[in-house]
């Protein structure tokens, strides 16, 4: 067990340095630091001076040591565009992403799993088929296009729901801002958390879809069947639980792409979050953001992998070596 | 005679498919009787294992049985609801697959699959259900049974997954066990093991067993009587002496050429030439006749029935001894004068 | 003789597929929209009552004209309406098409390339350059595509000058979406070369010294074009999809030439004011778009069904 975590962990830190290389590859050497720091009016030897100040004329590694030295200390410089240290503007917006990405997670799988399971069991049934021809409709339709024609719906024609911005937000202790503490907050979260988990729920639906119909076909199954268990005990109790086990891998991963997905719906509800930091920075060219945004991602990323790999041993006793271990369930 | 334990008739079973519906029964009969062992032979798809499905009410949808009637102790259960089929599975009639390796749940210790079974059908506390599996394992064989019973399946070995089964099908007291192939899946040299452990415990139980299997040989030591199914329909019926050493219908004559121990006199085994038809290829008359060595005209255009045979010794019927061939006295007096 | 095998299994093989097609409503009712759309788009030029790239045509005073409605300065009338600077919305979805459908193309055609290029590399030589590459593959893979896209794109445009940027706009956007999509084809074309390489006809051709550019193009190539074929139909709805999100960003296309996406940007602006049509006509342009060629590719996945994972 403590080999198993301790290997992972080990992966981890090389996935991190080579998205790190890519990231100061990045910092270092698309546009140049010094001219995106100084005016137009800068002398060449205050530019030369600046640049040895900078270290820019280090060796490679000496620069890249220093890059991921600054970096576990979550300094990435200041950003060309605010001029303000990115590590302070990341930080200042994650929370905003963080919460929308956790509620449309939690819709989408709660969504995802119950109406994927819906539509194994009741395979010809008419529900069914209507959930699969939406879901398909889900797939093609762009997040972007499904955030701005609930916009028009609820925020414009029902005008029951707001269509931009984190409503009243409300201070947490360790610099915490949270909006499900207010009626606004609260509101405001709706449309951006469905346009978010829509296509997810959509893609875990048809995967537990896909999986349970796999599952009702093992031998396990018909000898559950045939040693007499009720139905619910057959679907819920062993159907289930064997579908679930693929399908939280790909949850897992689906959550980092949901805080990569929130690029688009931050950017359609004018969400005060990192995803819409991250578009004005690329839209700026603004490269000491881009690069700290792609090491935050990966770093989101490589945590829920860990996380995936951990609840995966916890499900399943064949991936557990030693047998002690499988005595209490 | 007493009514039999169970008894199938005219068993249909239909799979619509968009090329037209399939027969994989056609006009299946048999009978089981309390605590005998009842041997299913034939090939690789002749429909043995749907035998098996259609008793138990597990035929894959969209297959259905068409007509016919399957009957338990007297009661119709080809005919049930879903809830009151589901008591009957497990309580009455146990089942036994082929694979161990696929048969129980990965995810679930064997106390958990065991004490869900028996809570099911029996009125127990969970504590007792435990107590009972325990002695249940320990009975088909399982060393450590107290200790062995908290594993997961992939702690035991495919011999030792196949006693767990039994004792899955055997854990709520069952008249019927069903094995569909209960070692074909297995090592050779544990085969021979689990196929005494099922008798046996059977016999013990009073339980009658329908055993599902391709291999003449275990027919021979196990079964007290042995039914042979070709392309879905009978071909004969009877005591297994009998059958073994007076085979009626050619295609178990063939069946019994290709078996080594059986035929000690024989240079060198019988193969039956070609292949079974597939099911939506089946030709008029009898379904055999293709490859049958003796086969007449008429066997190309009439379906044989199932027929009562005369015993080519004393010239009068004898009980329990049926096959489906036009020629049967013919092939009746070749199987005599083979056998004596 | 291994010709004329792989030919006569060829023919086979399309008219099942035919049949297969005849007999799914959905798969000729996606082509058929698919098909018409791509036609609309390639003809914009002849098709479109108006050119919304000319300013010269342009007239302010025709700006939120509704849907066949006479305009009150003017008098014009649009079957679809005009947006805020007065160009007809028709001709605006007609030329946002062709170059919806451009880029995806392109940018489809280049991932294939790239791909089909990589995995057959990777396949045929094996050891350290396919362990490389498929490694690049995997953490790319695991990364969502749209987001590859936009760091792309933002690399680009750090390289670029900042003057040449719009010019250069499309093909980066190209550039982005295609290096974003590029694993799934390289995935399925090395293991189908891997399997091929050790058949005997293989190692007969190399014995007999057949250049192995020779036997990856005749032999290795027209085994996967199938699975191929349904990436690539997919790929054209994901990238079409790709190409307007990016544009509905703001960092795609500029607006000089509005694609789809950047109709719908500019759509949305005026929701609030009721210009609904300048948001709608050009949404349902692009789901019916980006839906039938969907359809279709699930359609072929089914019909082929190549084991695509």
């Amino acid at each position: 067990m403590l080999a198993f975590i301790l290997r992972r962990i080990f992966q981890s830190v090389i996935v991190m340095l080579t998205v790190a290389l890519v990231s100061f590859a990045l910092f270092r050497y698309v546009g140049d630091p010094v001219t995106s720091m100084v005016g137009q009016e800068t002398s060449l030897e205050d530019r030369a001076a600046l640049r040895d100040a900078l270290g820019l004329n280090d060796p490679f590694f000496v620069q890249f040591a220093r890059f991921l030295g600054n970096a576990v200390q979550g300094d990435f410089g200041i950003s060309y565009r605010l001029q303000e240290p990115v590590m302070g503007l990341i930080l200042s917006r994650l929370p905003a992403t963080l919460e929308l990405a956790l509620i449309s997670g939690a819709l989408a799988f709660i969504f995802g799993v119950g109406f994927g399971v819906y539509t194994a069991l009741r395979r010809r049934g008419i529900i069914s088929n209507a959930i699969m021809t939406l879901s398909l409709i889900g797939v093609s339709l762009p997040t972007f296009l499904i955030g701005v024609l609930l916009i028009w719906i609820f925020a414009v024609e029902l005008q029951i729901l707001p269509s931009f911005g984190r409503g009243e937000v409300v201070a947490l202790p360790g610099g915490w801002s949270t909006g499900l503490l207010t009626p606004s907050g609260r509101a405001s979260l709706i449309l951006p958390a469905i346009t978010l988990g829509l296509y997810q729920m959509t893609l875990i639906m048809r995967l537990v879809r896909a999986e349970m119909l796999e599952v009702l076909r093992a031998d396990y199954i018909r000898f559950a069947r045939a040693r007499g268990l009720s139905d619910r005990a057959v679907h819920f109790g062993h159907a289930l639980k064997n579908t679930l086990v693929p399908v939280i891998t790909i949850t897992g991963l689906q959550l980092g792409s949901i805080i990569a997905f929130a690029i688009i719906t931050e950017t359609v509800f004018q969400w005060p979050g990192v995803g819409a930091l991250f578009i004005n920075s690329v839209r700026a060219v603004d490269v000491p953001v881009m690069a700290a945004y792609l090491m935050l991602i990966a770093l989101v990323f490589v945590i829920i992998n860990l996380i995936v790999d951990l609840l995966y041993y916890a499900v399943d006793p064949r991936l557990r070596v030693d047998r002690g271990a499988g005595a209490s369930a | 005679m007493s009514e039999p334990l169970l008894s199938l008739r005219d068993v249909v079973v239909e799979f619509p498919t968009r090329r037209g519906v399939l027969r994989a029964l056609d006009g299946i009969s048999l009978d089981v009787n309390a605590g005998e062992v009842l041997g299913l032979v034939g090939e690789s798809g002749a429909g043995k294992s749907m035998i098996g499905s259609a008793i138990i009410g597990l035929i894959a949808p969209p297959g259905r049985i068409a007509s016919g009637e399957i009957r338990l102790s007297g009661q119709r259960i080809d005919n049930l609801g879903p809830s009151q089929m589901r008591a009957l599975r497990g309580k009455r009639i146990g089942m036994v697959f082929q694979d161990p390796l696929t048969s129980l749940n990965p995810l679930y210790t064997i106390a958990d699959q065991l004490v869900e079974t028996i809570r099911t059908h029996l009125p127990v506390t969970a504590a007792e259900a435990r107590a009972q599996a325990i002695a249940l394992l320990d009975r088909v064989g399982i060393p450590a049974a107290a200790q062995r019973i908290d594993d997961y399946p992939h702690h035991f070995s495919g011999g030792m997954r196949q006693r767990v089964v039994i004792a899955l099908a055997l854990c709520a007291q069952p008249d019927l066990v069903i094995a569909d192939e209960p070692t074909t899946a297995l090592d050779v040299s544990v085969q021979a093991q689990i196929i005494d452990l099922l008798k046996d415990i059977c016999a013990e139980r009073g339980a009658a067993v329908v055993l599902i299997t391709h291999d003449m040989g275990v027919i021979a030591q196990t079964a007290d009587r042995v039914a042979v199914v070709y392309a879905g329909r009978m071909a004969e019926i009877g005591p297994v002496s009998d059958v073994i050493h007076r085979p009626a219908h050619p295609y178990t004559r063939g069946l019994m050429g290709s078996i080594p121990s059986l035929r000690e006199e024989r240079a060198r085994l019988v193969q039956i030439p070609g292949a079974m038809p597939r099911l939506d290829a089946i030709s008029a008359g009898c379904a055999f006749h293709p490859r049958c060595d003796v086969a007449t005209a008429a066997c190309a255009t009439t379906r044989p029935a199932m027929t009562h045979l005369v015993s080519a010794q004393k010239g009068e019927q004898s009980a329990d001894r049926f096959a489906a061939c036009l020629l049967l006295d013919h092939t009746a007096r070749e199987g005599g004068e083979h056998g004596g | 003789m291994m010709a004329r095998l792989s030919d006569s299994l060829t023919r086979a093989y399309h008219s099942d597929l035919a049949y297969n097609f005849r007999k799914s409503p959905v798969a000729v009712l996606a082509a058929l929209v698919a098909l018409s759309l791509v036609l609309a788009a390639v003809f914009a030029p002849l098709l479109a009552p108006s050119n919304p790239y000319d300013p010269a045509s342009l007239n302010l005073m025709d700006g939120f004209t509704p849907p066949m409605t006479e305009n009150a300065f003017t008098g014009n009338s649009y079957l679809l309406g005009t947006d805020n600077q007065g160009r007809d919305v028709l001709s605006t979805i007609l030329y946002g098409a062709r170059l919806s459908l451009f880029v995806g193309v392109m940018a489809v055609l280049f991932a294939m390339l790239l791909g089909i290029g990589a995995g057959l590399i990777a396949g045929w030589r094996g050891g350290w350059v396919d362990t490389v590459l498929m490694r690049v593959a995997d953490v790319q893979l695991s990364f969502p595509s749209i987001l590859i896209a936009l760091l792309i794109f933002g690399v680009a445009r750090g390289l670029i000058a900042p003057d040449q940027r719009d010019t250069m706009a499309i093909w980066v956007l190209i550039i982005s979406i295609g290096l974003s999509d590029w694993v799934q084809y390289a995935r399925v074309v090395r293991s189908a070369t891997m399997v091929e390489k050790n058949k005997e006809y293989v190692q007969a051709a190399r014995i007999i010294g057949v250049r192995p550019v020779v036997i990856l193009t005749r032999h290795i190539l027209p085994n996967v074009m199938g699975p191929v074929l349904v990436i690539a139909t997919i790929g054209l709805a994901l990238a079409i999809i790709a190409e307007a999100t990016l544009s509905f960003l703001g960092v795609g296309v500029p607006p000089t030439e509005p694609s789809l996406g950047t109709l719908i940007r500019i759509g949305q602006q005026y929701l609030f004011s009721g210009e609904w049509w300048i948001l709608l006509f050009p949404a349902i342009a692009l789901l019916a778009l980006a839906l039938s060629v969907n359809l279709l590719g699930d359609w072929l996945r089914d019909a082929l069904n190549p084991r695509l994972r």
